[in-house]
């Protein structure tokens, strides 16, 4: 048997599945000043009368990272930067133990200055003098060669117990965002590690013994070893388990789009085949641009309980949520009141709901009945909106190669999966709405949990070769090998193949679930004065999020 | 986050799929160090800077600018489609006001394609710029146009578009003509009869660095743009100036691209050559992107950059000055020799051969053109090219008045009683129609 638990914001949902059915389901408050009791409390229940022997895999998802983000609650970090040439560093300054200092490689992974020891060793005088224990060290160009980022490691390494280095965060270039990857790594590290030692802990007392997996924004999982270097990739992980928990009920071969409406927002997911899209680069939001690998999400204010305000004589719903709906003693009117007064909703005081569509029918000179229609009609229009919004962006996302230009995926839903408690009541206007077939989710109130659950491990690995140079690397594994100049695709396929594999398995990841996909690959000539020198490969492949094999809970 | 000081559009579309063949310079992997370069410097992520993507423009969008022979189809692949796109989605979301600049770093270029297509010039086949502008010209209501061309080949091909064209001022700064292709380009060079000081082609000798290229921004092109008053500024960003271009002879650098950048302002630049794709690509188009955005570029620098090597030797500065002080005096003189250069109403004629380098064509025109005051005048032409075919081009330009309309039907019509031409073209831009016969 299997858990799944998701920690959110308000709520704790967790479930106990067997290979057949969703044999426990729970939902308890959060304590968000002691996330620990609440995870305890989800095990407590989840367990009772159960032999924890039965248990055979257990995955969690927490607002940890998130909430210690969000509250500032982070250790301090000292940061080693080495840019050479380009935009100066001290803009993505992180913290206030931040120094850049020489050196620098280029595109090519050529050394073009080198580093000078001096400045590091003056460098962690000072950060030990402020008390400073975990540090994070980023070159430009480090995932072309990672070489600098190991030099000033070594010269640390006798300074500082636990340091972070940029070339294994990503394959990915984006300086900046690897900046703020590892310092995030390093800032949640300590509250990482303690918190899920004592997870651990606990749960050995009970005698659980199967191993813990972690539930990462990329909706896939990793297990406690890998999430003590990557600790960050926990953020966001909570949308993701939603999205995974609709995976289920997805149809193969199919475009569709995952809507989990709250009471607060809407998140906004979009599936192909019963896989989900991911960013492009790294979770893209506002200030939380980083390398993580994530879901591509997108969340807006609008929900069941949304406030609902009139702006320039015309009803409009959110961003902003002022409290639960007045049918459950709220104070302003909002969606779920709609819903409540039409009729299409059992639930609370429905005598409080009419008297905010009333307050609302009155400023528009309306009855009540028309208010609440009008209101219900708006948000899921507004809702519909947003994943035509989703969809158009998405398709409109630059390319690079005439063939992608003109042959590149288009995405098309033909589906809308609904999550949350408002959806069941949205799903037929929604459909009438977007022209989709609309459906809801089955136990759409503990998807997450069985998201978290099902989810498989997850890695990317990315591959360089230059056969001009005659190497073949992964910086991010550890990985360099000499090759000679009748380096093909296959070899460089090969290699990718067997890497990927390896840190999977590392992470947690049972054989039979490894769904392996090549999601880039570039073979380029390098010409110099008219005439071939050598070849440039470039291979990314990745471990698709998607489910375990062996539990089929299809409605 | 990063802020940029300006709104800056950028399209990326390095065609990673197109080369004219794997060894020659405009081959697939011009563009990815720079695109290397850009995505490691968290370009995209600057809050200011946005990407957008490339248009597909079709036939009717070419046939504004050229006349392709025998058709669009036979002279341009999708590649060609796409990278004027970028182009024009750059050029539309500034004259929509969404950005306040934008750059257009697209491949293949356009530069040497001149108005008459049997093929392609110096790797190009439709150009880019041009193809925009008359886009924006349609579309926009725009009418003054300055186009300034840095590449280091001299833009023949633009240059020869806006030939007869009063309200386009296209300056050209390259390298002498006497010492790279494509062998023209010279100061005397300045415009056909209706539009004489509306072409100006700065030739630099060899060796020029930095200062010979800000010194002629700064004495030459910026005092002509400012009296022109133009609606926009386009820069044909070619960067095959640079001190580590295998084609050419120069000394320019990123350092110095960005800086005239920022002396010149360009609502749109729009990437044309540039072969030295390790060593000055990524450097440069990170300049100028920061450039356009406003931003600090102070420590965008070649690895290799020592600018007291690239210092530029004496006799160069004293000739770029002589250079400069005789394009100065062309302009000031436009209008007189404007007057001189016919009676109005009469027809001038112009002979002309042209060598198609890239697909191994030649190429003689008969060219006549009305003199006229008040528009930029009716103009025909008859080209044979070899191999190829004869054709005649007839040309109505964007503002012309009555009595051009009437001469170029009447040279359509003439035109159509031979048996000469195996197609003949009829350009009317003011009813924006193309006929062919
Ligand atoms: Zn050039
Ligand atoms: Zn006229």
């Amino acid at each position: 048997m299997i858990i799944g638990l998701d920690v959110g914001g308000t709520h704790a949902d967790a479930v106990l599945l067997s290979d057949k059915k969703v044999e426990r389901s729970i939902k308890v408050p959060t304590d968000t000043s002691n996330l620990f009791n609440t995870v305890l409390t989800c095990f407590n229940l989840l367990l009772e009368n159960i032999k924890p022997q039965l248990i055979q895999r257990v995955v969690i998802s927490t607002t940890l990272t998130t909430n210690s983000v969000v509250q500032k609650n982070i250790d301090p970090v000292g940061i080693i930067v080495s840019a050479g040439p380009g935009i100066d560093p001290d803009n993505f300054r992180r913290g206030n133990h931040y120094y850049p200092v020489s050196g620098s490689i280029d595109h090519r992974g050529r050394e073009i200055k080198p580093i000078i020891h001096g400045e590091i060793e003056a460098a962690a005088e000072k950060m030990k003098k402020d008390g400073i224990k975990y540090i994070g060290v980023i070159g430009k160009f480090s995932p072309r060669n990672p070489s600098h980022e190991i030099t000033i490691h070594s010269i640390l390494k006798h300074h500082f117990d636990t340091i972070f280095m940029g070339h294994k965060v990503s394959g990915k270039l984006n300086f900046p965002r690897r900046i703020a990857t590892v310092y995030l790594n390093a800032a949640v590290f300590s509250m990482h590690k303690n918190f899920f030692n004592a997870v651990t802990d606990t749960l050995k007392q009970k005698g659980l013994t199967a191993p813990i997996q972690i539930l990462k924004a990329d909706g896939g999982t990793m297990n406690l070893h890998t999430s003590m270097e990557f600790p960050g990739q926990t953020i966001l992980s909570g949308p993701a388990a939603s999205v995974m928990g609709a995976i289920p009920h997805a149809p193969d071969d199919k475009d569709i789009l995952v809507l989990d409406i709250g009471g607060t927002t809407t998140d906004l997911a979009v599936m192909v085949n019963k896989a989900p899209l991911l960013e492009p680069v790294g979770i893209g939001r506002g200030k939380h641009k980083s390398l993580i690998r994530a879901l591509h999400t997108t969340s807006k204010g609008i929900g069941g309980d949304s406030e609902v305000t009139i702006k320039r004589g015309a009803i409009a719903i959110g961003p902003d949520r002022k409290g639960p709906a007045m049918a459950f003693g709220g104070n302003t009117p909002t969606p779920t009141d709609a819903m409540i007064y039409l009729g299409i909703m059992d639930a609370g005081d429905k005598s409080l709901a009419e008297k905010g569509m009333a307050q609302i029918a009155s400023k528009l000179e309306i009855s009540p009945q028309q208010a609440a229609e009008a209101i219900f009609t708006k948000t899921c229009s507004k809702i519909v909106e947003l994943t035509r919004k989703m969809v158009e962006r998405i398709n409109s996302k630059p390319v690079y190669t005439v063939h992608e230009f003109l042959e590149g995926y288009k995405i098309n839903p033909q589906q809308i999966l609904l999550l949350g408690g408002p959806a069941p009541f949205m799903a037929a206007r929604i459909e009438e709405i977007s022209g989709i077939k609309t459906t809801v989710v089955p136990m759409s109130s503990v998807a997450n949990a069985i998201g978290a659950a099902l989810a498989r491990t997850t890695c990317e690995i990315s591959l360089l070769a230059d056969t001009e140079q005659g190497i073949e690397s992964a910086p991010e594994e550890n990985y360099t090998e000499t090759i000679t100049r009748n380096y093909r695709k296959d070899d460089a396929m090969k290699t990718a193949q067997k890497l990927l594999e390896k840190k999977a398995i590392q992470s947690g990841a049972i054989e039979e679930n490894l769904e392996l996909e090549l999601t880039e690959f570039q073979e380029f000539n390098i010409v110099r004065r008219f005439s071939l020198q050598g070849k440039i490969f470039r291979v990314k492949m990745q471990v698709k999020p998607g489910l375990i094999k062996g539990f089929s809970l299809a409605s | 986050m990063l802020k940029s000081d300006k709104k800056t559009g950028l399209v990326f579309f390095p065609a990673f799929d197109w080369a004219i063949d794997p060894t020659h310079p405009e081959r697939e992997e011009r563009l990815l160090y720079t695109q290397d370069q850009v995505m490691e410097e968290g370009i995209f992520d600057i809050n200011g800077i946005t990407e957008y993507k490339p248009e597909l423009i079709n036939a009717d969008d070419i046939r504004r600018t050229h006349f392709c022979v025998p058709d669009e189809a036979s002279v341009t692949t999708e590649s060609h489609l796409i990278s004027a796109g970028g182009a024009a989605a750059i050029g539309r979301a500034v004259m929509e006001k969404e950005i306040d600049n934008g750059f257009a770093l697209v491949r293949p270029p356009g530069h040497h394609a001149m108005r008459i297509v049997h093929g392609g010039r110096g790797f190009c086949y439709i150009n880019i710029e041009a193809v925009m502008v008359e886009l924006l010209r349609q579309q926009y209501g725009i009418k003054r146009v300055v186009i300034v061309d840095t590449d280091c080949h001299h833009g023949d091909g633009t240059n020869d578009i806006y030939w007869h064209d009063p309200d386009t001022l296209f300056i050209s700064i390259h390298q002498d003509g006497r010492t790279l292709y494509p062998g023209s380009g010279f100061t005397g060079e300045l415009g056909g009869p209706n539009a004489k000081g509306s072409n100006l082609n700065i030739p630099l000798p060899p060796g020029t660095g930095t200062e010979g290229y800000l010194y002629v921004i700064k004495n030459s092109v910026l005092p002509a743009i400012e009296e022109f008053k133009p609606d926009i500024i386009v820069n044909s960003a070619g960067q095959d100036n640079h001190y580590t271009d295998p084609l050419t002879n120069m000394n320019f650098s990123a350092q110095g691209y960005a800086e005239l950048t920022t002396l010149l302002k360009p609502d749109i630049a729009v990437l044309e050559g540039g072969y030295s794709i390790e060593g000055a690509l990524p450097y440069v188009n990170l300049g100028i992107i920061l450039a356009l955005a406003g931003m600090d570029y102070s420590n965008v620098v070649e690895p290799d950059y020592h600018p007291e090597r690239l210092k530029q030797a004496s006799n160069v500065t004293d000739h770029i000055k002589r250079t400069s002080d005789i394009i100065n005096n062309y302009w000031k003189k436009r209008h007189e020799m404007r007057e001189k250069a016919g009676a109005n109403g009469t027809i001038q004629e112009r002979h002309r051969e042209i060598f198609y380098d890239t697909d191994n064509i030649f190429e003689r025109q008969k060219e006549r053109i009305r003199i006229c005051r008040e528009c930029a005048g009716a103009l025909e032409i008859d080209s044979q090219a070899m191999p190829g075919s004869r054709i005649m081009a007839v040309h109505i330009p964007l503002n012309a008045c009555h009595a051009c309309k009437e001469t170029a039907y009447d040279m359509f019509e003439q035109a159509k009683t031979t048996k000469k031409y195996s197609k003949i073209f009829l350009q009317d831009r003011p009813k924006d129609e193309y006929i062919c016969f």
